[in-house]
């Protein structure tokens, strides 16, 4: 059971997990916060996915210091898990940030138009 | 009860699709392509220890300037979109104080995030970490402060002079790069210096901060905001 679940695998189904419960929350929940919040929860099961597809088994992070020298006889190649999904998880959270604020802010204007957060009482372009 | 099915549906094409990927996955053995490439000549060619940041300010660097970009235009469209009307610019609301152990604690606490914010920042090439994360844990100083005081009027020249001179130098170290070293935003027309120190790796120390002050700026400005439109009427 041990080798079968290995690292990378538990990331991937704690990030499978987590879009889950986040495409779940978007579609049946009715309150614009809780909308907001299953985005965000959607957005961090996509960061883990990323993050888990750089994992390579038994290697460390990409910052080189003495220990990684050490570990590799100063052959980094062999030491190190792939930067390049980090780098873009960086840059994924940040946009998300971006998006999560301006989410917040348009419910704070819904919320002074209709003194309410329920999604059903927006109705205004429905017909 | 029809929706309530469709949600199902929706949910159990995506199980079915993830259990797919999940089954026929393999973690890599090795390193492949450009991350290979980074690992074996990022230290040489970049000089910072963190390869992440390497990535992250010099590889791609045009990508870092475009994450700026957003979080501006972020920061801009929420200032835009939660303006105040002028009677409710000039409407004092005086809040309720809030406790002494949270005000105590805020004037010891608030120095230390900062600090600690600025050391992200500046050891971004070495320690886990870089400009954007520093620059929100300034920020989450700046929460604090709003909350043991929420009466408090954040500085809004302040923040507007420091996150457009950041982002000015920002732009004039990546052109400098064109000129100087080989192309925009490469970090070399500095000299690497010693690999593992403080003032290490060219100008991605500099970049970063630049990065951390406006990322910190940018975010104090969008609670600045939020903090006002509770005048709104």
């Amino acid at each position: 059971m041990m080798e079968y679940l290995n690292l990378g695998k538990i990331s991937l189904l704690i990030g499978f997990i987590l879009i889950l419960i986040g495409f779940w929350g978007l579609l049946s929940q009715k309150n614009i916060i809780k909308i907001i919040v299953s985005f965000t929860i959607l957005e961090t099961g996509i960061n883990i996915l990323i993050v888990a597809l750089g994992w390579i088994k038994g290697r460390t992070a990409p910052i080189i210091d003495d220990s990684v020298e050490q570990m590799a006889n100063h052959n980094v190649l062999n030491t190190i898990v792939d930067p390049v999904p980090q780098a873009l998880v960086l840059t994924a959270i940040v946009i998300g940030f971006g998006v999560t604020a301006l989410l917040l802010a348009y419910a704070m204007k819904l919320f002074r138009a209709k003194r309410t957060l329920e999604i059903n009482k927006f109705n205004d372009l429905k017909w | 009860m029809i929706k309530n099915s469709l949600i199902a549906l929706v949910l159990a094409s995506f199980v079915f699709m993830f259990y797919h990927l999940y089954m026929s996955y393999e973690p890599k053995t090795e390193l492949s392509g450009i991350a290979a490439h980074y690992a074996e000549h990022g230290a040489a060619e970049v000089g910072a220890a963190n390869l992440v940041t390497a990535v992250v300010v010099t590889y791609r660097g045009f990508d870092t300037m475009g994450e700026v970009t957003i979080l501006f235009l972020t920061a801009s469209i929420i200032s835009f979109f939660l303006k105040l009307s002028k009677k409710d610019e000039e409407k004092v609301i005086v809040h309720r104080g809030t406790s002494e152990l949270l005000v105590t604690a805020s004037q010891i606490l608030i120095p230390i995030i900062f600090l600690f914010g600025i050391y992200v920042f500046i050891n971004g090439h070495l320690t886990p970490g870089g400009g954007f994360q520093g620059g929100a844990i300034i920020a989450s100083g700046i929460v604090l402060s709003i909350m043991a005081n929420p009466n408090r009027e954040i500085n809004h020249h302040a923040i507007l002079w420091i996150e457009s001179i950041s982002g000015i130098f920002f732009v004039i170290i990546g052109i400098l790069g064109i000129f100087l070293a080989g192309g925009f935003l490469d970090n070399r027309f500095i000299s690497l210096g010693e690999f593992g120190d403080l003032f290490s790796a060219g100008a991605i120390p500099i970049i970063y901060s630049l990065i951390g002050l406006k990322v910190g700026a940018e975010i104090s400005n969008i609670l600045n905001r939020y903090q006002k439109s509770q005048k709104e009427s």
